[in-house]
């Protein structure tokens, strides 16, 4: 994707992931390709059933045992892909973490969340369980959970959804991972909430030089917390670049649909909000061609023919369509001002 | 299809006249010897919805949107207060009667996956309304059904179906044809289209309107995203504690808001543009609902609060026509430049 100079932290490439799902095998993830470097962000952008969050599990380790994995990750070089369990539970909340997108089920309601936040030190580090200790409530103090000396032996249930997000945030950078993974971090808490809560991830990531995969559907989340971003569908990348430029001038009709179908404040009343035909396939049944030729405004036979390759319409920027001369003709561009 | 501004003559009768609404729970006793604490959930709520209209409530968790919708549904009685519908007080009503009124005000919920019984097919669904008001025969019923099921941009051919071979968005449609079948006057949607997918979201929002411009609803729109009510509702309530700490039209409210909270909540919205960069914000801690704190409840996360603030509570007032705030420096947040929208 992007030339680099010195090597990539993670690099991924041609990643398909098989399913097996009630209604039979299906693709989930189909030729996904990226890397990041050392202290960079990514944004992961798309509806439900995208195949965001299981290219997620899939850096994690996570996938169901059913699942078949193609294609590679590295992390520094080495193979992630076919890694063992026992290996893989060496890397996992040591260095790549997670947050996951509900800290109400995030959460071991049995456990202090003293003990959760400690659990990934005694595991990974040798420290002794007072040292962890220590470590747990300074990271509790450093994600600004108030008190944090004395509320480390209280349980998940006392807390409010905010804070509880700062716990689970706590519990993934304990080990000072090198490569943080945020699935919607934020879906689940209020707008004022969600502003804190991306304020702390985006100074942690600086201040540890960690990289950084945001998950999010927020058009809006990414613009402000990524450098790049891809846009998902249908277990496909169809847009991916620099953030600036992919908002600047949307290449996918999915893409432009997206941004349009959100409803703006301060629109005139009265305006119909423009939305994209149908809904989002089910996994089993993708068409051949294009993931999105069914809903496409602006669809051809020959969208339906095979996937569409990459075409770069500037540098880094690249749009998995056959008829970006059309779609970036009428472009939505930089109408969101 | 503009929305027409109806100046309302102060005889027409509200279709909904909200007054001096307040909901205390009381909390579980931690001690023998202390009295049990309470949750001030609405703390004095006066609203009123006109034919035709809407208002849209936002708000974060806990501000008390979800009470309200309660109350507005004669779902619990309040502690003290008053709820008329039409001018009857639906909490003096005697629970036949109030059986009765039920036809004219409907809610639709905020998960399609959990206010669908999964066992039912979507004609008993839809119908349940009805048959709870009384004995239909079955053939009217079910074109009752087939009209409410087009009306949401279904077939009649769903009638027989499940919920589980239907997407988030269709089952929503699904609910706004439940809560559309008794053809009521008024309807409660709690974070309507909050658990669905951007672009289905968009198709929702504009059914909502179609079909208020076609049946001359009212609704009650509770949602924690400033956008969808700006998208659908004629006037704005934002709470803060159980309190309306603002009130007016959309474009006074997003334009030049008065109250600090209302423009805290402006601010956080993120902006889906080019060049968008964080902008920090100053830790904010949330207040407790049980303190029965004297001053203003936003005081302690207000960047403007003095001590004046802290002594005394604001009440509601006019800061222009149709447009309340609850702030003693209203005038000086409405002189800040506008908080521009994403």
């Amino acid at each position: 994707m992007s030339g680099s100079i010195n090597t990539p932290l993670i690099e991924v490439r041609d990643l398909g992931i098989r399913l097996n799902t009630s209604r039979g095998p299906a693709q989930a993830v189909r030729g996904v390709s990226f890397s990041l470097k050392r202290g960079e962000t990514l944004g992961l952008v798309g509806e439900s059933g995208c195949g965001k969050s299981v290219t997620a599990l899939a850096l994690m380790g996570l996938l169901p045992d059913s699942a078949v994995v193609s294609g590679s990750i590295r992390l520094d070089g080495s193979e992630l892909v076919g890694l063992s369990d026992a290996n893989y539970g060496k890397l996992r909340g040591n260095r790549i973490s997670m947050i996951f997108q509900e800290p109400m089920t995030a959460l071991n309601p049995m456990h202090t969340i003293g003990r959760q936040v400690a659990e990934p030190l005694r595991r990974h580090t040798n420290c002794s369980a007072a040292e962890a200790r220590k470590e747990a409530i300074a990271l509790l103090d450093r994600v600004g959970l108030p008190d944090a000396a004395k509320r480390v032996d209280a349980y998940p249930h006392q807390f409010s959804g905010g804070q509880r997000q700062r716990v689970t945030i706590a519990m993934a950078l304990a080990c000072q991972p090198d490569v943080l993974i945020a699935d919607e971090p934020t879906t689940a808490l209020d707008v004022t909430i969600q502003g804190q809560i991306l304020d702390l991830i985006a100074g942690l990531v600086a201040e540890r030089g960690m990289s950084m995969i945001l998950i999010s559907h927020d058009l809006g989340v990414i613009a402000e917390n990524v450098q790049r971003m891809m846009v998902m569908y249908g277990g496909t990348v169809v847009e991916s670049g620099a953030t600036n430029a992919v908002f600047t001038r949307m290449g996918h009709p999915y893409t432009q649909g997206l941004f349009r179908a959100r409803p703006r404040l301060g629109a005139r009343k009265g305006t119909r909000l423009q939305t994209i035909a149908g809904t989002v396939p089910e996994l089993a049944d993708l068409p051949s061609g294009c993931t999105f030729a069914d809903r496409c405004a602006i669809v051809e036979d020959r969208c339906r023919m095979a996937l569409p390759a990459v075409v770069d319409v500037s540098a880094g920027h690249g749009v998995r369509c056959v008829r970006t001369d059309v779609s970036m003709a009428e472009a939505v561009g930089a109408v969101g001002a | 299809m503009t929305m027409l501004q109806q100046t309302s003559s102060p005889a027409e009768l509200p279709l909904l006249d909200v007054k001096d609404l307040v909901q205390r729970y009381t909390l579980p006793r931690e001690s023998m010897f202390k009295p049990a604490g309470q949750v001030h959930a609405l703390n004095g709520v006066t609203a009123r919805v006109m034919a035709g209209r809407s208002l849209g409530v936002v708000g974060e968790s806990g501000s008390g949107k979800s009470t309200f919708a309660r109350l507005v549904m004669a779902l619990e009685q309040p502690s003290s207060g008053s709820v008329s519908l039409m001018g009857r007080d639906l909490n003096r009503m005697p629970a036949g009667e109030l059986r009765r009124a039920r036809r004219d005000f409907q809610m639709v919920f905020q998960d399609p996956y959990g206010s669908l019984d999964p066992r039912q097919t979507i004609a008993r669904i839809v119908a349940e309304p009805l048959t709870a008001l009384g004995r239909m025969d079955r053939a009217t019923l079910r074109g009752r059904v087939a009209g409410v099921l087009r009306q949401v941009g279904l077939r009649d051919a769903d009638m027989d179906k499940f919920p589980h071979e239907f997407s988030g968005g269709q089952r929503q449609r699904i609910a706004i044809a439940r809560a559309l079948i008794t053809q009521p006057k008024l309807i409660v949607a709690d974070e309507p289209v909050s658990a669905l997918d951007v672009s289905v979201q968009a198709q929702v929002l504009n059914l909502l309107q179609d079909l208020q411009d076609q049946f001359g609803l009212s609704y009650i729109l509770i949602s924690h995203d400033l956008a969808v009510v700006d998208y659908l509702c004629d006037e704005i309530a934002v709470m803060y504690l159980g309190r309306i700490v603002e009130q007016g039209s959309p474009e006074d409210l997003f334009a030049h808001c008065a109250h600090p909270y209302t423009r805290a909540l402006l601010e956080a919205v993120p902006r889906a543009s080019a060049g968008g960069t964080r902008r920090r914000r100053g830790a904010q801690s949330i207040a407790s609902q049980s303190t029965g704190a004297t001053g203003c409840a936003y005081a302690s996360r207000c960047p403007l609060a003095d001590q004046y603030c802290r002594d005394t509570a604001p009440a509601l007032r006019n800061v222009g026509t149709a447009h309340l705030a609850a702030c003693h420096h209203a005038e000086a947040v409405m002189a800040l430049p506008p908080a521009a929208g994403g």
